[in-house]
């Protein structure tokens, strides 16, 4: 089951914690991967601690002329037209929105919601031609529940999940699947900086009384990658212990 | 036959997989060559991307048949 062997797989974001789990476990069930994101350096150690099957290809996805040029990149540096695209980049710059600054709404927009669809819309035309692909792009459950201080990430995650369920109703009749994870708290550098009490009261909203780890979300994204999710597309898996149940 | 006629021709077999001989002048994408909407709009980037063309979308809508693109492609490269 869920086995990717011969396909080839892009996952932009992958020197971050939860993209690097992602290309770990898509490697690990047999697919060729092309590891993108900005710090070439933190690419290639990756690419090297996996061994075969791994590539890198560097861009800057807040440049649209990068993000529109990055699927020829890596189909290029894996020497394949690519299988899966896993739109996994994205940053925050929170603040409350009366505080929030016009360049704060648009850098998160433009590398969270306008460069996933810039992937999207280069990678469907090969998928498309070829009847076969699967799109996933990492959301985050504020998309759906909101989140004070996070008016321009929750935008553009909700942004992402009704651009996926458009693209799954265009691609739809080529087999070419579109789908979206969208994590709850998951541990991360990020999170480990945060207070105890923080921690405790957070813990204790989620069902399943734990954070998540990067390897949660990864196996959510292994799924929906896998010919065993053919029949699944323009939906949402949320992978968040039970904190949100949407 | 044009140069054009003739590359228009092999883009539609190549894409729709249909026999050349069903690809006549009068022949429309969808009704004769089975084509559905996403085939049309692939078409249409096909044509762009061959002869180098830019087909804005109320034009694009308006090629139904292989002569309509042959035609507008012949316009567009004397123009």
């Amino acid at each position: 089951m869920f086995s990717l062997s011969g396909k080839t797989a892009l996952v932009t974001g992958a020197s971050g914690g939860i993209g690097a789990a992602i290309a770990r476990q898509l490697h690990a069930q047999g697919a060729t991967i092309v590891l993108s994101g900005t710090r070439e350096a933190a690419l290639q150690e990756l690419a090297d601690s996996l061994g075969e099957r791994a590539h890198i290809a560097v861009a800057n996805l807040a440049d649209p002329a990068e993000a529109d040029g990055l699927v020829a990149k890596a189909e290029a540096a894996a020497g394949a037209p690519l299988d899966i695209l896993v739109n996994n980049a994205g940053l925050t710059r929170d603040t409350l929105a009366i505080r929030m600054k016009d360049s704060d709404w648009s850098q998160v927009l433009t590398v969270d919601l306008e460069s996933p669809f810039r992937l999207a819309r280069a990678a469907l035309k090969g998928m498309l031609r070829r009847r076969a692909g699967r799109i996933i792009s990492i959301a985050s459950v504020v998309g759906t529940t909101g989140n004070a201080g996070q008016a321009n990430y929750a935008a553009a995650k909700a942004g992402i999940v009704g651009m996926s369920k458009s693209l799954a109703q265009e691609a739809g009749p080529r087999g070419v699947t579109v789908n979206v994870v969208a994590p709850g708290f998951i541990e991360t550098p990020m999170t480990d900086v945060l207070p105890d009490a923080v921690r405790e009261k957070l813990v204790g909203s989620i069902p399943l009384g734990r954070m998540g780890n990067t390897g949660d979300v990864a196996s959510a994204v292994v799924y929906l990658a896998s010919e065993e999710a053919a029949w699944v597309t323009g939906t949402t898996l949320h992978v968040n212990g039970g904190m949100a149940m949407v | 036959m044009s140069d054009i006629a003739d590359k228009v021709k092999k883009i539609v077999v190549e894409h729709l997989g249909v026999d050349e001989s069903k690809v006549t002048p009068d022949a429309s994408f969808i009704d004769d060559l089975g084509a559905d909407s996403l085939d049309t709009v692939e078409l249409v980037m096909a044509f762009e991307e061959a002869f180098s063309v830019e087909i804005p979308e109320d034009a694009a809508e308006k090629i139904a048949t292989v002569k309509d693109a042959i035609d507008y492609i012949e316009k567009q490269k004397a123009a």
